[in-house]
């Protein structure tokens, strides 16, 4: 299955892409997928805490994935 | 109304969004950008926004705001991109028949505009740029 990322700020910086295709066997989960694109991207930071959401919304971070979520991957978040 | 913008900020135009005949009290909070950062300067900031998840963030803390006070007059803009120093970077304006709440859920909207809505802030200084709670 195909799953649409998204990266932001540190994220983007490091990986320098804001936006990729993964692909994953079916029934992965959001470990996987990070475990995924560390290893696509090693210089992602380790030490950031980070939220996931899955087609916008914050989820908990073993969460079943499925063909054609958008995940995103926040850091923390810093407007105002 | 919730706008997410790489244009300046009116802020007179954000608090008419929100004034009504029936409302006693209007607070408008800006965020403004700062010069330094513990002692360092800083050159000019730049924000990026996950747009479509930020704006069903915000939704959903004018809908805390709703459930808590009965609030509905409210309104938030911020400003993403390059942002020149001392500029405004967010306005959320609130509007209510009496004062006291409308200072509570001002406060209680910029406080969850920083937990959840997924914007980022990067200061700029002379070496280079710090994304803030994340680093560089």
């Amino acid at each position: 299955m195909n799953i649409s990322v998204r990266f932001f700020a540190l994220y983007k910086d490091r990986a320098g892409i804001s936006v990729l295709t993964v692909e994953l066997a079916e029934h992965s989960t959001t470990l996987d997928l990070m475990d995924k694109l560390y290893s696509m991207y090693p210089a992602l930071p380790s030490a950031t805490p980070v939220l996931i959401a899955i087609n916008y919304q914050y989820v908990e971070p073993n969460s079943i994935l499925h063909d054609g979520d958008e995940v995103a991957i926040i850091p923390p978040v810093s407007g105002g | 109304m919730i706008i997410i913008t790489n244009d300046p900020i009116d802020p007179d135009s954000i608090t008419n969004l929100v004034r009504k005949d029936g409302n006693g009290a209007v607070i408008t909070f800006l965020g403004t950008t700062r010069n330094a950062t513990d002692g360092r300067k800083v050159n000019y900031l730049e924000y990026e926004a996950y747009q479509p998840m930020a704006q069903d963030m915000i939704r959903q803390i004018f809908q805390e705001v709703k459930d808590k006070w009965d609030i509905e007059d409210l309104a938030m803009t911020h400003r993403i991109g390059k942002v020149a120093i001392g500029e405004i970077s967010m306005v959320v304006a609130i509007s209510s028949p009496h004062r006291k709440q409308a200072f509570e859920a001002g406060e209680y909207s910029i406080d969850r505009i920083k937990e959840i809505v997924p914007i980022w802030k990067k200061e700029v200084f002379d070496e280079g740029g710090v994304w803030v709670g994340s680093g560089s």
